[in-house]
């Protein structure tokens, strides 16, 4: 009975004990979960604790408070510093949070430092980082960040004339009698298909062609059969893969088989399925520039040039990889956390594996365009 | 092997029954009724009774007077098949079947044409299948010629005549020579329907693009796209263009707009162009210095 009571009191003592602990010294990620943590922000005393000021200000949205804290507030309006991170136009940036940071001093004197800050965005399609190189320089007895505002291009009022090209679709209704025939889906044609390994399981690369006269939205499911035809495991490309697919019009896909070995694998069953879509042919994306860049940091980049007069709010960017025999050999894709523009460029950087990009003689680049008003 | 004897001795026994009732009940059934038209059904003795008549989807009843006829009139019985009439009277219950057919005029068909859509001069691409029905939906099993006609306005057309089996007319057609909406027609007597057959252009061919400079821009467009008939590839079609250089390689995917597909990309001396739309590849041209 008392060794009971003892325990609890013990409890009730730790318990206190804890609380006023983190009160008084809270953790970083308790702050900034928190959301209010900015009387806890250490003071700007160094050059790194006013960039990491800064980047926890951004990350609450306070930008009163990140802007206030800048030493060339002189050069831009608190609207472009917002505009700089957060995107002018609907995009990727407006619906992104700050997962996290990472400060890096690159140089430092008594009197100016330069300093390096990542920044790591979430999005709903996965996460994408930037990086600014920011001078710190010291006002009094703290430290002001010099913040290399980018201001985004504005697009002037214009009219812009589109040929506008579109498929609308008429299904067949409830009344119809059962021997009308609905609207036929798509054909489709899987041109290349090969599974490989590794080193966290099977991926299988594809592609597949649209070889009909409208449009299509597609997607591939594949099971691995075992040699007793068992299946292993089942999944589809989700979104590596260019879903809405324009007559003629390639897709190159990509599954990934996680913990399976490519011995075990006897047979690939594959079911592309398609359907008829309503959709447009326009935006026409262009895509300039393209350069494959060797390891180490293998990446293809390239720029993205909208050739229509509509924005573009999130474009996906799907590169296929071959090798010098012209075979498939990987898929990659991202997203662009920029609007796209009419007739303004914008960088996108695919990265490749190490290992594969040794292999990669040529690529194919092909964009997938998201427009708000289409989302709606 | 005992249960099998049972099982023989009692289906014999069934069996035996029905056809003593067949033989020695008070009614006066018809052989075979036409669905939706007027019969009547004779019983004899003296009494009143109720008459039931059960068959697919539907039952009937009706108080009758032993002896005399009842008479049931046109529509009562629309459904085709093996029906059952059973007379209940104060005493005795007297039980027949007869059957219910189809009528032998087609009032409606339905028409299964598919594929919806197919390229041009695709050989037996495209398959016709008719059931035949009456006009209370009932399949005509009776042997019924049906026409089918697929014509467009590019004419050309194919006719085909194929007689019903058990209510079910089929054939295969080559799609035509040019793209065109074809009317699919399928005709039984006075009744016809029609579907639609999109007969489209097929793989374009001999795809081929020009190229010129317009400052630091490069102005490419196709001649106009068609498919080895000669049929205009349709708008929207995507064609892409492949631009490689020295400063790396631009594509740009462009879709066919009143027959061709036109972009410009940004010009740079030696760059190699190239065109291609789905596996069909086009010319390629080297550019010059300006």
């Amino acid at each position: 009975m008392s060794t009971g009571r003892l325990l609890a009191i013990g409890i009730v003592v730790a318990t206190v004990t804890f609380i006023v602990i983190g009160t008084l010294w809270p953790a970083a990620s308790a702050v900034a979960l928190a959301g209010s943590g900015a009387g806890l922000l250490h003071p700007s005393s160094t050059a790194q604790a006013a960039v990491e000021n800064l980047a926890h200000e951004i990350g609450q949205h306070s930008w009163d408070t990140a802007y206030s804290s800048l030493a060339n507030k002189n050069e831009f309006s608190e609207d472009d510093f917002k505009r700089d991170l957060t995107g002018s136009y609907s995009s990727l940036r407006t619906y992104a949070t700050l997962d996290n940071v990472e400060v890096r001093p690159l140089h430092a004197s008594a009197d100016e430092a330069q300093i390096q800050l990542k920044l790591h965005w979430s999005t709903v399609v996965g996460t994408f980082a930037e990086s600014r190189e920011l001078r710190v320089t010291r006002a009094g007895d703290r430290w002001e960040v010099t913040w290399p505002v980018v201001k985004e291009p504005r697009v002037p009022p214009q009219v812009i004339t589109v040929n506008y090209l579109r498929w609308d679709v008429i299904y067949r209704g409830a009344e119809d009698d059962w021997g009308a025939q609905d609207v036929e889906a798509p054909h489709l044609r899987i041109v290349d298909m090969h599974p490989v390994e590794r080193s966290d399981g099977v991926v299988l690369l594809g592609e597949l062609l649209n070889e009909d006269v409208v449009p299509a939205f597609v997607s591939v499911k594949a099971t691995l059969l075992a040699k007793n035809g068992s299946a292993i495991a089942s999944e589809d490309s989700f979104d590596k893969i260019s879903h809405t697919l324009l007559p003629k019009q390639v897709t190159p896909f990509l599954i990934s088989f996680h913990n399976v070995e490519l011995s075990q694998v006897d047979s690939v069953h594959i079911e592309p399925s398609s359907s008829l879509i309503a959709a447009s042919a326009d935006p026409v994306i262009e895509i300039e520039d393209q350069k494959l860049n060797p390891a180490p940091g293998a990446s293809l980049t390239g720029k993205l040039v909208n050739q229509s007069g509509q924005i573009v709010n999130v474009a996906h960017v799907l590169g296929t990889f071959y090798d010098n025999t012209g075979q498939l050999v990987w898929v990659s894709d991202q997203y662009v956390d920029r609007a796209l523009l009419p007739g303004t460029p914008v960088s996108f950087a695919i990265s490749i594996p190490p290992d594969i990009a040794r292999k990669v003689s040529t690529e194919r680049a092909i964009t997938t365009a998201y427009s708000s008003d289409r989302l709606q | 092997m005992k249960v099998r004897f049972t099982f023989l001795i009692g289906g014999m026994v069934l069996v035996a029954m029905q056809l003593a009732f067949a033989q020695t009940g008070a009614l006066r059934l018809p052989r075979t009724v036409e669905a939706g038209s007027a019969f009547s059904i004779q019983s004899t003795g003296s009494g009143k009774a109720t008459l039931y008549i059960v068959g697919p989807g539907q039952v009937l009843r009706r108080d009758v007077q032993l002896g005399e006829t009842t008479s049931f009139a046109p529509g009562d019985l629309h459904n085709a098949g093996h029906y059952l009439a059973v007379l209940v009277g104060e005493s005795s219950i007297d039980n027949g079947t007869f059957d219910v057919t189809a009528a032998d005029q087609p009032a409606a068909l339905s028409f299964l044409a598919k594929p919806s859509r197919l390229p041009v001069g695709l050989h037996s691409g495209i398959s016709g299948v008719v059931y035949v029905f009456d006009t209370f939906k009932n399949l005509v099993l009776t042997p019924v010629q049906v026409s089918f006609q697929l014509s467009a306005d590019a004419g050309g057309g194919q006719r085909q005549t194929v007689t019903t089996r058990d209510g079910v007319a089929w054939t295969k057609i080559d799609s035509g020579a040019k793209e065109a909406a074809a009317q699919f027609v399928a005709q039984a007597g006075s009744v016809s329907v029609t579907r639609v057959i999109q007969q489209v252009p097929g793989n374009p061919c001999s795809l081929r693009m020009n190229a010129h400079r317009a400052g630091q821009r490069l102005v490419l467009e196709t001649e106009p796209v068609r498919d080895c008939g000669g049929n205009a590839v349709p708008d929207g079609t995507i064609v892409t263009f492949t631009e490689a250089s020295s400063d790396g390689q631009a594509t740009v995917d462009v879709p066919i707009k009143r027959g061709i597909a036109r972009t410009e990309m940004p010009a740079y001396d030696g760059a190699r162009v190239s065109v291609a739309t789905g596996v069909v590849m086009g010319n390629e041209i080297r550019l010059g210095k300006e």
